[in-house]
C-alpha cells in the first residue's frame, strides 16, 4: 500500500510526460488525476490507521549507497508525523490537478503540466517518507527541481524564467547550508539514519571543535545549517526573495507548491529533526526570531500589495514564519498543527484567486477589480472562507492553529517567547486587515475594470469549483476536528510517539483568559475596520498613506530587498563575471591559449604555403637536396 | 696518351648526373626536357654500375644496369603517354604554367 501511495504519482508523471502526445489531452489529464487521487484515498487510509491502530513502519526498498561505512537505504518510513504529511501532500495535490483540469484548459501542454504535477507529488512523498538525510535531500532536490519547471512552465515569457531561476538559485544557497549539514551529520555520527543518528544526539551534545579561536558545538553547527536549508525552502527572512517571484507560475503551481507543501518542507525538516534541535538552544532561538521576522516582515509588505497573488505569496511568507517560531519555542506539534491546517485556507485562498483571475481573463491587479461578488457567487464563498480561516477567525481552522502558536510562545515563559507572542498577535492583526483588504477589493465596492464588460464576467466551471469546495470543507473543519488529536495535552504521547520528541514536556498550563481572547478580539474587530477602511472611507487610507510616504514606498518596494540583493550581489557577480570573461579569459587565457596556437599555425602555414609553387623542377629539385642530404647523412655516420 | 681508369668513368658519370639534375631545375622550356634529365640521370647511374662491375670483376652491376634500362624505357613510355594526355587537356606542356599543385 505504501508503495502504491509513493509511486503511482511517478506512474502517472512517466506516462503523461513521455507518452502524452500519444494518449491526449484530456487522457493524461484524467489519468494522473487518478492516480494521485488513489494515492489520497490510500494515504487517508493510512493516516486513519496511524491514529487508530497506532500503524507504524519502516518499508526499506533497496540499498541506494553502500560504500565504507556510509549506508544509505530507499526507504518508506510511515510514522504519524509523516502520515500527516502524506494526507496534506496528496490531498492538496489530486485537488490541484483536478482543478488544473479546469485552470489550464486553454493551454496547449497540458500533458506536460500534469507530468511535472505528478513528478513534483512524487518527490514531496519521497522527501517525507525518507528515513534518512540522504534521501530527504534527495526529495528536496526533486521539489526544487519541479518548482523550477513549473514556475517557468510558460517559458515564453521572460518574466517566467527569470523568476524559476531565482528561485532555483536561491534555493542553492538553502540547499548548500543542507547539504553542509548533511556532511556534518555523516562526520559526526558516522550514519545518516534519522533514527541512529537521533539515539546518539545525546551522547555528543557537548562536544565541540575549535576554529580560530572559536568553540563552536557541533550540535548548534549542525542545526543552523539544517535550519538554514529550510530557510531556503521555506522563504524565510533574507532567503524569501524567491517565492513573490515564484508567482509567474500558474496559479494551481502556486496553491500546491508555493503554499501547502513545497515550501512546508523546512518546517518538516525542523520537526523531523527535533531529536536534534531539541538539545540546541541556539538554533532553536535562531529558528523563533527568524520565524517571527519572516512573519511580520511579510505580512507589513502584504499589506500594501496590488496583485493578488502576491498578497498571498507574502501571506504564505508571513504563516511559515509562524509555523517556523512555533518549531523555535519547542511546539513542534503545534508548527505541523499549523502547517496542516495552513495548506487547506492557503491552498483554498489559491485556488479561489486563480479563479478570479481566470474569471477576469488573466487579470491580476486588484485595483482592476471590485464588485463581482454577486457575479462570482461560488468564488466569493470559498475565498471568505479561506479569508476568514486565514486571520484565525474563532472557530475556523486558523483559529485553533494560529491561536495555539501564540498560546505556546507565551506560555514558554522566556523572554523571547513573550516577545514572539507579541509579534504573533501583531502579526495576526496586520494579517486580518490584509486578507480583508484583498477580498473586500477584489468583490465589493466599485466595478473597476476598463477591458471587460461586468456582464462577461461569470463563475468558473464545476471541475474548478469542487476543490475549491473540498479545501473550504477542510479550511472550516480541519481545525476543530484535529486540534484535540495534533495539540491536545496527551498528543505527544497518544498520537507523535516518537516522530517528535519534548525534551522538557510541553507546558499543560494555559494562558491567562484576558490572553487567550485578544488574538480572536483583535481579528473579530478587524472585519468592521477593514470594511470601513477599505469601502466605506477610502479617504482615511489615502490620507494614511500620504502622511507615512516613506514608509510605503518602503512597503510597497518590498524593504527594498530586491535592491539591496540586486546590489550587493546581481550586480557585484555581474562585474565580477565581466571582469574574469574581458579580462581573463578572452585577454589571458584565449590569447595566449587556443586562439594564439591557431594564429600560430596560421602565420607558419601562410609562410610554408609559399614552398608549394606548383612547379615541377623545383619540387623535384628539393626532393634531390633531401635525398642527398639524408645520402651524405648515412654515408657519414 | 693517358690510361682511362676508373676514375674517369665515375668523372663522365659524375658530370652526367650534373647535368641530369642540373637540366631538371634550370630548364624553363617543356616537361619532355624533364623527362631526357631523368634519362640522363640514370644513364650515368647506369655508367658507374658497368664500371664498377669490370673494375670490381663482379656481374652483378652489369645485370642490374640492365635491369635499370628496362625500367628507365617503362618509365619513360609512361611519361611520355602522361604528357600527351596532359597536352589533349590542357594543351600545353610549358613547366612554366604547370603549377596546378600551387598552394
Amino acid at each position: 500500500m505504501e508503495y502504491l501511495i509513493v509511486f503511482l504519482p511517478l506512474l502517472g508523471a512517466i506516462i503523461s510526460g513521455f507518452f502524452g502526445r500519444i494518449i491526449g489531452d484530456r487522457t493524461s489529464e484524467i489519468l494522473t488525476s487518478f492516480l494521485v487521487s488513489a494515492s489520497t484515498l490510500l494515504s487517508i487510509s493510512i493516516f486513519y490507521n496511524v491514529i487508530f491502530n497506532d500503524y507504524q513502519n519502516n518499508l526499506i526498498i533497496g540499498d541506494w549507497i553502500n560504500s565504507g561505512s556510509l549506508k544509505v537505504n530507499w526507504s518508506i518510513n510511515i510514522d504519524a508525523l509523516s502520515s500527516v504529511m502524506l494526507v496534506v501532500v496528496c490531498l492538496i495535490s489530486s485537488l490541484v490537478h483536478i482543478y488544473s483540469i479546469g485552470y489550464m484548459s486553454h493551454d496547449p501542454h497540458k500533458p506536460r503540466f500534469m507530468s511535472y504535477l505528478s513528478l513534483f507529488t512524487f518527490s514531496m512523498l519521497v522527501l517525507v517518507t525518507s528515513d534518512n538525510f540522504l534521501q530527504l535531500f534527495f526529495g528536496w532536490e526533486g521539489v526544487g527541481l519541479c518548482s523550477y519547471f513549473l514556475i517557468g512552465f510558460w517559458f515564453k515569457k521572460n518574466s517566467a524564467n527569470s523568476a524559476a531561476i531565482k528561485a532555483f538559485i536561491v534555493n542553492r544557497i538553502g540547499d548548500f547550508g543542507f547539504a553542509l549539514g548533511i556532511f556534518l551529520v555523516f562526520y559526526v555520527f558516522g550514519t545518516l539514519n534519522f533514527n541512529e543518528v537521533f539515539l546518539k544526539v545525546n551522547q555528543m551534545q557537548d562536544q565541540s571543535f575549535s576554529i580560530f579561536e572559536f568553540n563552536i558545538n557541533f550540535i548548534d553547527l549542525i542545526c543552523i545549517l539544517l535550519f538554514v536549508g529550510a530557510m531556503g525552502k521555506s522563504a524565510q527572512f533574507l532567503l524569501h526573495t524567491w517565492l513573490p517571484d515564484a508567482m509567474e507560475g500558474p496559479t494551481p503551481v502556486s496553491a500546491l507548491i508555493h503554499a501547502a507543501t513545497m515550501v512546508t518542507a523546512g518546517v518538516f525538516l525542523v520537526v523531523r529533526c527535533s531529536p536534534i534541535f531539541e538539545y540546541s538552544q541556539l538554533a532553536l532561538n535562531l529558528i523563533c526570531i527568524v520565524g517571527m521576522t519572516t512573519a511580520f516582515f511579510a505580512a507589513t509588505v502584504a499589506l500594501v500589495q496590488n496583485d493578488i497573488k502576491k498578497i498571498v505569496a507574502y501571506s504564505t511568507c508571513s504563516q511559515l514564519g509562524y509555523m517556523f517560531f512555533a518549531a523555535g519555542v519547542g511546539a513542534y506539534n503545534v508548527a505541523i498543527f499549523h502547517l496542516f491546517t495552513h495548506a487547506f485556507f492557503k491552498a483554498l485562498l489559491f485556488l479561489g484567486s486563480g479563479s478570479v483571475i481566470h474569471s477576469f481573463n488573466d487579470e491580476q491587479d486588484i485595483r482592476n477589480m471590485g464588485g463581482v461578488w454577486k457575479k462570482l457567487p461560488f468564488t466569493w464563498t470559498f475565498m471568505l472562507i479561506g479569508t476568514l480561516a486565514l486571520t484565525g477567525f474563532p472557530f475556523l481552522s486558523g483559529y485553533y492553529s494560529k491561536d495555539a502558536i501564540i498560546e505556546f510562545a507565551y506560555l514558554s515563559g522566556t523572554g523571547l517567547g513573550y516577545f514572539a507572542a507579541f509579534i504573533g498577535i501583531a502579526t495576526a492583526f496586520l494579517t486580518s486587515i490584509y486578507s480583508w483588504r484583498l477580498l473586500l477589493k477584489t468583490f465589493h465596492g466599485n466595478y473597476n475594470n476598463q477591458s471587460i464588460k461586468i456582464e462577461k464576467i461569470h463563475d468558473s466551471s464545476y471541475v474548478m469549483l469542487i476543490p475549491l469546495l473540498v479545501l473550504s470543507l477542510g479550511a472550516i473543519f480541519s481545525g476543530y476536528l484535529f486540534h484535540e488529536l495534533f495539540i491536545g495535552e496527551q498528543s505527544s504521547k497518544e498520537f507523535w510517539k516518537n516522530s517528535i520528541k519534548f525534551l522538557i514536556p510541553l507546558s499543560l498550563d494555559h494562558p491567562p483568559y484576558w490572553f487567550i481572547l485578544l488574538t480572536p478580539i483583535i481579528v473579530v474587530l478587524s472585519v468592521p475596520l477593514s470594511y470601513y477602511l477599505f469601502i466605506k472611507d477610502k479617504k482615511i487610507t489615502n490620507w494614511i498613506v500620504e502622511e507615512n510616504k516613506p514608509i510605503y514606498k518602503f512597503l510597497v518596494k518590498k524593504w527594498y530587498f530586491d535592491e539591496i540583493y540586486n546590489f550587493l550581489f546581481v550586480t557585484a557577480s555581474k562585474k565580477l563575471g565581466n571582469f574574469f570573461w574581458k579580462s581573463i579569459d578572452v585577454n589571458i587565457i584565449d590569447r595566449f591559449g587556443p586562439d594564439g596556437i591557431s594564429n600560430l599555425i596560421k602565420k607558419i602555414s601562410d609562410k610554408a604555403v609559399k614552398f608549394q609553387n606548383g612547379y615541377l623542377y623545383q619540387y623535384a629539385f628539393i626532393m634531390l637536396l633531401g635525398f642527398s642530404a639524408i645520402l651524405t647523412y648515412l654515408i657519414i655516420s | 696518351m693517358i690510361e682511362v681508369g676508373l676514375s674517369h668513368y665515375l668523372t663522365l658519370g659524375a658530370i652526367i648526373f650534373t647535368i641530369g639534375i642540373v637540366g631538371i631545375f634550370l630548364n624553363r622550356k617543356n616537361i619532355i626536357v624533364i623527362l631526357m634529365s631523368i634519362e640522363l640521370i640514370l644513364l650515368a647511374v647506369n655508367i658507374n654500375f658497368v664500371s664498377f662491375s669490370i673494375f670490381l670483376n663482379n656481374i652483378n652491376g652489369q645485370i642490374f644496369s640492365l635491369f635499370i634500362l628496362t625500367v628507365a624505357a617503362a618509365e619513360a613510355a609512361i611519361g611520355l603517354a602522361i604528357i600527351v594526355v596532359y597536352y589533349r587537356n590542357t594543351g600545353t606542356i610549358n613547366v612554366e604554367e604547370i603549377d596546378n599543385l600551387k598552394g
